[in-house]
């Protein structure tokens, strides 16, 4: 057993885990199951978390890799009950059908957005390439990415403000 | 409309969760000493089991139980269901090999589950799963459905010579002969449709809890249709029974027709669950989802289309050979039957048609519905014959179209269906001025001067949705009747909840069905509340495929509506003294029409269930239930045009316009309507360019069962859309809705490759059309060009 010391979504978490466990897992036995199991293999993104604001896998990544790092989810988007651009766009062009694949393109387009708010669609496009969404085709996801970074931009790259 | 009513563009109600990580799926789901299940899954296509030896695996850490087929047997558990009976022209019935949950003789796909572990971990189940030794006796295999036809193939179930199901036709045969004995002109085309692996993001998953005390058993399952689920482990596998299990599907992580069966795992882990005394988990890996999961698709086909001197059409006749895998799933031969053959007149009229379908079992994963599920493949013999068909006639194949069409409703096909109302012509024009048809010649010159071969390509499909009316399907085989229920239940504050037999998992039936109560009942969309996917909420329900929610499921909610609009009214009219026909219901009031007299919608529903001053003898309450059974499918068609560029040099195809224009009837809500298509429209370019099994003929390995083997549009490899409605209603349902599920990857397969085959100069393409095939493809048109 290992002992990992994780900051998620700005809040302190420390588990002894066997050295195999993967940050999915343990965030999930966290109980922070929005984060989502849909390869275990890194193809499809619905695990996608930022870890120190670089998206990786969660899956690939061992917890003990994590140790000492701040993590952020899905569940940590939106603050104080006010929701991330991100979010608020989504939800007003209808982005996701089923939803499963939706909390990992989240997290990847933050991290584009963070760094990029003015990005253009097609940048969009090779940013979400990781995640993989059956139901939607991608169109209205970008069109909302599009739109978030849009009103990120214009509050200076701010997020929740 | 109302601003919330039908026809609005609001955003999802589900969404809120969804997009805060909130969503509960059945992996999410805990239970307190829960174990994990893992399954031992044969590695061989076809074998022999002498012997299963669990000892080492038993004694492993934290392993509860070790579980076989033999046990299963022995407590009764029943095989594997197909339910939909084919009989064969020669009217015997369909050949079903048994199919049991866990393989007790013989394993007859890779992938196929023979024993199951449970441990306290995932990780020991694993290890100890692999630690349980197989004695396996290898047997010959045989993956592609032409080569089990074949003399010699290996035999794969003993009451199935030949591997073959059923050998089934529909149509005149002697007339279509006749026509093409007769044609001015025959277009033929051999077509495989190829296979695919539905692949909904959200792995299968079953979480089984067995109550000793209460004798009770409860399943948290990813599933279409949950009653369904519950009655068939009850009535046919006896797993539990039906009064004695709640079967519950929650937040359901896609499904396309992938999660409408039931699977040996949620038999398993139920029949665990009391066996092993402990709450069993399971959640596919995604090799197992690509082993496991039935597959969708894979038909060899031959196809003639004939011609008279006027470019009429006079005749069809088809071939179909339909590869069913190891064992017939649920509804695995209703496929190539009466979702595919029946669709075969397409848009057109034809007046003579026959085809004839065999079905055959193979050594690989098991096909059964796939969004679209049969229509895809009848769209794509029929789009891609009549594209052939204008090429070789030298006419405009938008101009071949329309001159075949049905023009006249009702029209009653050689082929079963009676088309019930549309607009061919409609949707044809609408695609052609959005795709800027005309233009074409133009951009097709300016792409040649960049270097890029631009070719134009379309497609009018034609789908049966709506399924179904539950007489027809009887006569034709079906073992269930496919109506749906509702209940509207109005509380005494005036709030709402529709219990729905429908299930949603990704269509938005939250937001569309409250749409509709909304609409009626003039309440706003918060009042409102979507129940569905458990078994002990909602009484019974047939779920959700064949794109049959809107046309189906809302109606039985619309006729609930109906029967608690009408006790509302009467509650009305008796508290303001008026007449029941003078009351009307909207934005949550209750008024007498042309006076000032009102109440609010809720203080009439609290008189409903304070019963103080209710109509003589009337029962206290607000709440009415309802069946609905249609009276005819209904049918989405439309057109869809696709322009792509071919890079000479690597073979790349990049689709750079798609347009769609859909005829779905009344639509409820734009927004998840154009998602709805986008998506469908992706799985079908998914098809034409990408995705496509392959199976090792000599082992029958799956060799494509990751996702770095079989690729999956990404964000970067499809193009955005223009997409268009026009509108016809559906004249048999109360809502005039068809149904837009499906009606993208219909229609988009035969629409990309037209495209290519028209950028090339070769017709010989199948799919996908990888860029590999494509450069051979044009490097054999430039050696035959060469050769002229």
């Amino acid at each position: 057993m290992i002992e990992v010391n994780i900051t998620v979504n700005g809040e302190a978490r420390t588990a002894e885990v066997p050295p195999e466990t993967t940050l999915l897992t343990l965030l999930r036995d966290w109980g922070l199951t929005g984060t989502k199991l849909g390869c275990d293999e890194g193809d499809c993104g619905a695990c996608t978390v930022l870890l120190d604001g670089m998206s990786v896998n969660g899956c690939l990544v061992l917890a003990g890799r994590a140790n000492g790092c701040s993590v952020s989810t899905v569940e940590g988007l939106s603050v104080d009950g006010r929701l991330h651009p991100l979010q608020e766009a989504f939800e007003q062009h209808a982005s996701l059908q089923c939803g499963f694949c939706g909390p990992g393109i989240l997290m990847s387009a933050k991290e584009l957005l963070d760094a990029n708010p003015s990005a253009s669609k097609s940048e969009i496009r090779i940013a979400l390439s990781g995640n993989l969404c059956r139901c939607t085709g991608y169109v209205k996801i970008i069109d909302a990415v599009a739109e978030a970074g849009a009103k990120m931009a214009a509050h200076g790259g701010q997020s929740n403000g | 409309m109302g601003v919330e009513g039908i026809g609005a563009r609001v955003p999802r109600k589900e969404d809120k969760r969804f997009i805060t990580g909130k969503g509960r799926y059945t992996d999410d789901m805990s239970v307190a000493g829960m174990c994990k299940a893992a399954f031992v899954r044969s590695p061989h296509a076809h074998a022999k089991i002498a012997g299963i030896d669990t000892a080492a695996a038993e004694k492993m850490p934290g392993v509860i139980a070790v579980l076989t087929g033999g046990q299963l047997k022995e407590d009764g558990i029943g095989d594997i269901i197909c339910g939909w009976m084919i009989h064969s022209k020669d009217g015997s019935p369909m050949n079903m090999g048994a199919n049991p949950a866990l393989a007790v003789d013989t394993a007859r796909h890779v992938g196929q589950a023979v024993a199951v572990v449970i441990a306290e971990t995932q990780a020991q189940a694993r290890e100890a799963a692999d630690a349980v030794n197989v004695n396996w006796q290898e047997l010959p295999a045989v993956a592609s459905a032409d080569a089990a036809l074949a003399a010699g193939a290996p035999q794969i179930h003993e009451n199935a010579p030949n591997n073959l199901i059923y050998d089934w036709e529909i149509g005149d045969a002697a007339a279509a002969d006749a026509a093409i004995a007769g044609a001015a002109h025959v277009t033929k085309l051999e077509i495989s449709n190829n296979r695919l692996v539905p692949n909904a993001m959200e792995p299968r998953a079953a979480l089984a809890d067995y109550n000793a005390a209460e004798d009770h058993y409860t399943l948290w399952t990813t599933s279409q249709n949950p009653h369904v689920a519950r009655l068939v482990l009850s009535a046919f596998y006896q797993v539990a029974p039906e009064h004695k299990l709640r079967v519950i599907a929650p937040d359901v992580g896609g499904g396309f027709g992938s999660k409408i069966y039931i699977y040996p795992e949620e038999i398993v882990c139920l029949w665990a669950s009391k066996k092993a005394g402990v709450p069993v988990k399971w959640t596919a890996d995604r090799t197992e989802a690509f082993l496991t999961d039935a597959h969708g698709r894979d038909h060899i086909t031959t196809a003639e289309m004939a011609f008279d001197a006027n470019n009429k059409m006079i005749g069809l006749k088809v071939d179909t050979i339909a590869n069913f895998g190891a064992y017939m799933s649920l509804f695995s031969s209703a496929v190539p039957t009466y979702l595919y053959a029946t669709l075969l007149s397409g848009q057109y009229v034809i007046p003579a048609i026959h085809c004839n379908v065999r079905a055959v079992y193979t050594n690989t994963t098991p096909v059964d519905a796939y969004r679209g599920a049969g229509r895809p493949e009848a769209c794509y013999v029929m789009e891609r014959l009549v594209e052939t068909a204008a090429r070789e006639l030298g006419v405009s194949p938008a101009e071949l179209r329309r001159a075949n069409f049905v023009g006249e409703f009702p029209y009653q096909t050689p082929v079963i269906m009676a088309y019930d109302a549309g607009d061919f012509d409609a949707s044809l024009n609408a695609a052609m001025a959005g795709a800027d048809y005309a233009g074409f010649a133009g951009r097709k010159a300016e792409a040649e001067a960049r270097g890029k071969l631009r070719g134009i390509g379309m497609a009018c499909y034609i789908e049966a949705c709506g399924i179904a009316p539950s007489q027809a399907v009887g006569s034709l085989g079906a073992g269930v009747g496919l109506w749906e229920s509702a209940e509207v239940r109005v509380n005494p504050v005036g709030t709402i909840e529709v219990l729905t037999g429908s299930h949603s998992h990704g269509q938005g039936h939250e937001t569309t069905f409250a749409q509709l109560v909304a609409e009626r009942l003039g309440v706003g969309l918060d009042s409102v509340q979507i129940v569905h996917g458990d078994t002990d909420k909602v009484q019974f329900g047939m779920g959700t495929y064949g794109s049959r929610s809107g046309a189906v499921g809302m109606s039985a909610i619309s006729k609930a509506i109906d029967k608690v609009e009408a006790k509302a009214k009467k509650i009305a009219a008796h508290l303001m003294e008026a007449a029941e026909g003078d009351i009307e219901i909207a934005d949550g009031e209750v008024r007498v029409a042309g006076t000032d007299k009102k109440l609010g919608w809720h203080e009439v529903c609290l008189a409903a269930y304070t019963a103080h001053n209710l109509p003589e003898g009337m029962e206290p309450g607000l709440k009415e239930g309802a069946f609905y059974d249609p009276a005819n499918f209904t049918f989405p068609a439309g057109c869809y045009i696709c322009e792509v560029e071919v890079d000479p040099g690597t073979g790349h195809t990049d689709i750079v316009q798609f347009v769609a224009a859909d005829d779905f009837g009344r639509i409820i809500n734009p927004m998840i309507v154009e998602g709805q298509v986008h998506g469908g429209v992706v799985q079908g370019i998914g098809q034409a360019l990408l995705e496509g099994c392959q199976y090792d003929p000599e082992t029958g390995q799956l060799v494509t069962a990751t996702y770095n083997d079989y690729p999956m549009p990404r964000a970067d490899d499809v193009p955005s859309f223009d997409v268009s409605t026009t509108e016809t209603l559906c004249p048999n349902n109360p809502l005039g809705i068809k149904g837009c599920g499906e009606a993208g990857a219909i229609g988009s397969p035969p629409a990309v490759i037209n495209a290519i085959t028209d950028a090339i100069g070769n017709n010989d393409l199948t799919m996908p059309a990888t860029a590999e095939k494509v450069w051979r493809a044009l490097s054999a048109s430039a050696v035959a060009q060469a050769a002229e």
